[in-house]
């Protein structure tokens, strides 16, 4: 390892503007693998909570009461034709004024909702409401009739949905559900406007005391992207042939 | 399982009164009644879009009706006040397009109702959901997704899925219109095998051999209303009314 480091310390001196300073310097390799940790704590916790919204959404969409279609309603075209960015923004510094803060110390006030707290609630909102539409479509592929034979055995309208709609919608939508997934690992970049140290914010930091190590750095954010949307599609492949029913859709 | 109380097996288990409904402009049934008493065979015949499937649609509440009364043990079907939980127990229904779930082997297909509606344990379920199988002739196909099973198979798959839940009733809704002519007679075979356990029957058929072997009572409907009907023995051999006779010179 110590070789490697040093061919690096080493390319550094030579090439001045290929300074990859995470592979020889221990406080910028820590930066580097903390803002990856908070970038996979974000990504898990986004993708998880907007799946729930996604599904949740998508069954109030099948509600009888009109008002509540129409909220579910106004909540996608809210969510998905506005910004992202702007998304957070205002998530982080208008709504952020109204949340109460707690004072765990007696001196200073901390608001319930941290910055990190906040980007994971704008993009979670912001990838469920694409969810809610994925998980339409696929709740519409499946047959009436096949609801209806449900019904006649007695099921309820939350066991027709939870035992026969959505594991059938689920592997038609699965697909698309991959793509907005992969899009929102990707959003969560974003949240370095409100400073929340993820691997972009953790990148910007390295780049800004060491200029030299601005190109390596951008490089490595492509090949740790590639690598983490890699892992995530390659897990809901996996899933997606589990899911596979035999003769069925073929 | 509690019928309405005054209603005794004495008294017609299927009542159906008056029955009117529309599809917007389009009214299916224009006042149709008859009555089905325990363990009868009924069959239902008459050319397509006369109102069959939806009359047996109403029965078990699937459709709603605009006017009269369908009553099942004594219970008014369409009283909104109806639980139609404790309906479903009484009336099992089986499809044209079969309609198992396809991402259920045949045996949890089966057992699903009982253990998600009934609550019934598992393993009392499963138990009688592999005596079901066999009572199918499909032992050996529990593990089979629907997908790898025949259409023959699959429907008496969706057989078994309503005689799991002990119903009194069951209804046949075209149940072999969409199966090879070689697997109708396996189907319609299970059929006949619960008619002569003394299983109430309700069927939309247009398998008139069937009809004639197997029904009590047959029922011809022509656009929305029942134009005649008779046992067996009279229906096919001296219809009266024109629009009869020339369904069954067509079918015959």
């Amino acid at each position: 390892m110590d070789a490697v480091a040093e061919y690096f310390r080493e390319l550094a001196e030579i090439a001045p503007r290929w300074n990859f300073i995470w592979m020889y310097d221990e406080r910028q390799q820590g930066k580097i693998l903390s803002g990856l940790w908070m970038t996979v704590q974000l990504s898990v916790a986004c993708v998880a909570f907007s799946v729930v919204i996604g599904l949740v959404g998508a069954w109030m969409q099948g509600a009888r009461s009109r008002i509540v279609r129409a909220i579910v309603q106004a909540y996608i075209q809210f969510f998905r034709n506005t910004p992202p960015f702007v998304q957070l923004l205002f998530f982080y510094f208008a709504l952020g004024q109204f949340t109460p803060t707690h004072s765990p110390d007696g001196w200073l006030e901390v608001p319930i909702i941290s910055n990190v707290g906040w980007a994971i609630i704008s993009l979670s909102f912001f990838a469920g409401a694409f969810n809610v539409e994925i998980f339409r479509a696929g709740i519409e592929a499946v047959p009436e009739s096949t609801q209806e034979a449900a019904e006649s055995l007695g099921f309820t309208r939350l066991q027709i949905y939870l035992y026969v709609v959505l594991p059938l919608a689920f592997r038609v939508c699965l697909p698309s559900l991959n793509n907005n997934l992969v899009n929102l690992v990707k959003t969560t970049t974003q949240a370095f406007a409100i400073a929340v140290p993820e691997l972009l914010y953790q990148s910007v930091s390295i780049w800004n005391d060491y200029p030299s190590a601005q190109y390596p750095t951008m490089l490595l954010l492509f090949v740790i992207y590639i690598l983490l949307v890699a892992v995530l599609v390659f897990g809901m492949t996996k899933w997606e042939h589990a899911m596979r029913i035999p003769g069925y859709g073929r | 399982m509690t019928a309405e109380p005054g209603w005794t097996p004495d008294q017609p288990i299927v009542s159906v009164k008056g029955v009117r409904k529309s599809f917007g402009d389009n009214e299916v049934l224009k006042g149709v009644g008859f009555d089905v008493m325990k363990g009868e065979v009924i069959c239902i015949i008459g050319p397509s879009g006369s109102g069959k499937s939806t009359l047996i649609r109403c029965i078990n509440g699937l459709n709603e009706i605009d006017e009269g009364s369908i009553k099942v043990e004594g219970q008014e079907v369409h009283d909104p006040a109806l639980d139609k939980l404790a309906l479903r127990r009484k009336v099992g229904m089986v499809f044209q397009q079969y309609n198992l779930f396809p991402h259920k082997t045949a045996l949890e297909n089966v057992m699903m109702a009982p253990v998600l509606v009934l609550k019934q344990p598992k393993a009392e379920v499963e138990a009688r959901a592999r005596k079901l199988m066999a009572k199918v002739r499909l032992e050996g196909k529990e593990h089979q997704y629907p997908g790898e099973l025949s259409g023959g198979q699959q429907q008496r798959v969706a057989i078994a899925r309503s005689l799991a839940m002990n119903p009194d009733v069951m209804l046949f809704d075209e149940v072999t219109a969409a199966l090879d002519p070689e697997t109708v007679k396996e189907v319609l075979v299970t059929i006949k095998d619960l008619a002569a356990e003394g299983m109430t029957c309700l069927l939309v058929t247009h398998e008139m051999g069937f009809a004639r072997e197997v029904a009590d009572h047959i029922y011809f409907t022509d656009r929305g209303v029942i134009v005649e009907h008779g046992p067996p023995e009279t229906f096919f051999t001296e219809a009266r009314d024109p629009r009869t006779r020339e369904f069954l010179s067509q079918i015959l």
